[in-house]
């Protein structure tokens, strides 16, 4: 055990996420379900109240002083992402709404730009559905291809197979970062790498990634990078977009309307400069300000000590159910985020999610968005418990029993 | 917890690790089948329809003790009832789930009152339901598959 574990005052850091103090169905709230989405300390949602209360105002818009004030705040939320993934300069951050619409972002502007017939974009067999079906419309409307990079029995992927996949009309790659379903971290700098080697960009999915490892956009080389608010401790609604400066600036806009623009006539409109040609309408201001002091309150923990106490936990909560007769962990690669996927000898997830919900305990259960990994796997559906830094050993130690008590009706 | 004694009753339980009827039916006069996308759940439902009478009925697929079990007491239920009969239980079993103060009919709804502990617990309502859509799907034939979303 390290010594950072003993310096993470957890109670401490609980007593920060109002939401965790809660009974549900008798029990003390045990929350494993994090890499659905986190819960939000309370300096986040102080943030929120903070600007609907003292400073709501549009951005960008106005002369006046609320206007200027929420303006401020909307693009240090901005600078504050900026300097947490390391990027080169604030305009490579887009706000979007998740990583969702990130990926649709890239698949609707670079996509529809770059790309056309007999191309073809390189994804993974551990995606989750938002980075699989983008890539689908596009390439049924293109009639492009999609190529597959397979993934072995701990649920890493092949690398071998990922650099053969490459051909002159390779035109893509985007790849999950770290998978929502297995944990699985995969090897971005060595897939950047690989695909820059055949003169192609990289999109990550940092959906996962984003919460649990420290991201270095400028240290990964990638083109684009997506991530979501609300799986960074941040609120729903809120996500970004990250791109290379000189990648954006080429692209088309993506929608068309206020803000995007620099001047419009009925002939001709001419597009703002970034990120405002990627932002139109009213964005989701509180949300940015929110998100960006979610970045504030890890900043006073400290990224490094979260992922030495995730590990720390994951590796505790993989050997108690490892223990466990009937039950089999999903996805045991080297490198891991702390997620345990499992499913249990003649019980379906589903009961597995019922009978810990009467609990107090909150796992998720099914196909994670994922189904043509449950398929590789050759089963429908998993358990996951996914951990988050305000979880402890005691939790892990009532999900253990609540298996038990799974274990009891099922017998 | 009681309520989760309720759900997962001995029947339900006995139900789902030996399902009756399930199997594919050949010959059949109907089938359908039914997705339930947030968990998983797959039926397949064969119905051999003789004269407006359900004279044979099997069905497979994988899903969770509460809709497999359900399946399984469906087949039960339906085998031998015609038509209008099998759609009034249906009525009767989507009450039970739904309607907390319905007036039921247990005498037609049988063995099917185990799962009334489902009403408990909403997010497995569909779980229940699905082996059921799949037969109004199967019977009226319908060709597009059946989702509980």
């Amino acid at each position: 055990m390290s010594s950072n574990y003993f310096q993470f005052d957890v109670d401490k850091i609980r007593a920060d996420f109002p939401v965790l103090d809660q009974m549900i169905n008798g029990n003390p709230l045990v929350y494993l379900d994090n890499a659905a989405t986190s819960q939000k300390p309370q300096s986040v949602i102080d943030s929120l109240v903070n600007y609907y209360s003292t400073e709501n105002a549009n951005v960008h818009r106005g002369v006046h002083t609320l206007s200027q004030r929420a303006t401020d705040d909307y693009e240090e939320a901005r600078a504050k992402i900026r300097r947490f993934i390391n990027a080169e300069k604030d305009e490579e951050i887009i706000f979007v709404r998740g990583t969702t619409e990130g990926i649709n972002l890239i698949s609707q502007t670079f996509g529809r730009s770059c790309i056309s017939e007999g191309d073809e974009i390189i994804i993974s067999s551990m995606e989750h559905h938002s980075n699989i079906v983008p890539w689908q419309i596009l390439c049924q409307e293109k009639g492009a291809k999609l190529r597959v990079v397979p993934v072995n029995d701990i649920g890493e992927l092949l690398l071998d197979e990922y650099e053969r996949l490459f051909t002159a009309n390779t035109k893509l790659v985007s790849i999950v970062h770290q998978s929502n379903a297995l944990g699985t971290i995969n090897p971005a700098k060595e897939i950047v790498d690989i695909a820059h080697g055949h003169g192609v960009p990289v999109l990550l999915d940092g959906a996962q990634a984003i919460a649990h490892l420290g991201v270095d956009v400028r240290d990964l080389g990638c083109d684009f990078y997506a991530f979501s608010g609300h799986k960074l401790y941040g609120p729903t609604g809120i996500g970004v977009l990250y791109g290379k400066g000189s990648l954006l600036e080429e692209m088309p806009p993506y929608q068309a309307g206020g803000e995007m623009i620099r001047s419009v006539t009925f002939e001709e409109t001419l597009y703002n400069t970034l990120p405002n040609k990627f932002e139109a309408g009213t964005p989701n201001i509180a949300g940015a300000i929110g998100l960006g002091a979610a970045i504030d309150y890890i900043g006073t923990i400290g990224m490094d000590e979260i992922l030495v106490y995730e590990s720390e936990l994951l590796q505790y909560g993989t050997d108690r159910l490892s223990g466990i007769e009937g039950l089999k962990i999903i996805g045991t690669a080297d490198k891991k985020g702390s997620v345990i996927s499992f499913i249990m000898e003649g019980v379906h997830p589903h009961d597995i999610g019922t009978i810990l919900d009467a609990e107090g305990i909150a796992i998720r259960t099914g196909h994670h968005c994922a189904q043509p990994l449950m398929d590789r796997f050759g089963v429908p559906a998993t358990a996951r418990a996914s951990l988050a830094f305000y979880n402890t050993k005691e939790e892990i130690d009532v999900l253990v029993r609540g298996i038990d008590r799974v274990i009891e009706v099922f017998s | 917890m009681s309520n989760l004694n309720d759900l997962y009753q001995e029947i339900l339980l006995e139900h789902n690790s030996k399902p009756r009827n399930f199997r594919k039916l050949d010959p059949y006069s109907h089938t359908a089948d039914g997705y339930n996308p947030l968990c998983g759940d797959q039926i397949s439902l064969y119905l051999q329809i003789t004269g407006g009478v359900i004279t044979d009925v099997g069905f497979q697929g994988k899903g969770c003790a509460i809709s497999r079990a359900s399946a399984s007491l469906m087949t039960q239920s339906i085998k031998g009832q015609n038509l209008e009969d099998a759609d009034n239980v249906f009525d009767q079993f989507r009450k039970m789930l739904t309607e907390p103060d319905a007036v039921l009919d247990y005498d037609q709804l049988g063995d099917l009152e185990t799962l009334a502990g489902v009403a408990e617990f909403p997010s497995r309502i569909k779980c229940a339901i699905l082996a059921w859509h799949t037969m109004k799907a199967a019977i009226e034939d319908n060709v597009e598959d059946v989702t509980t979303e």
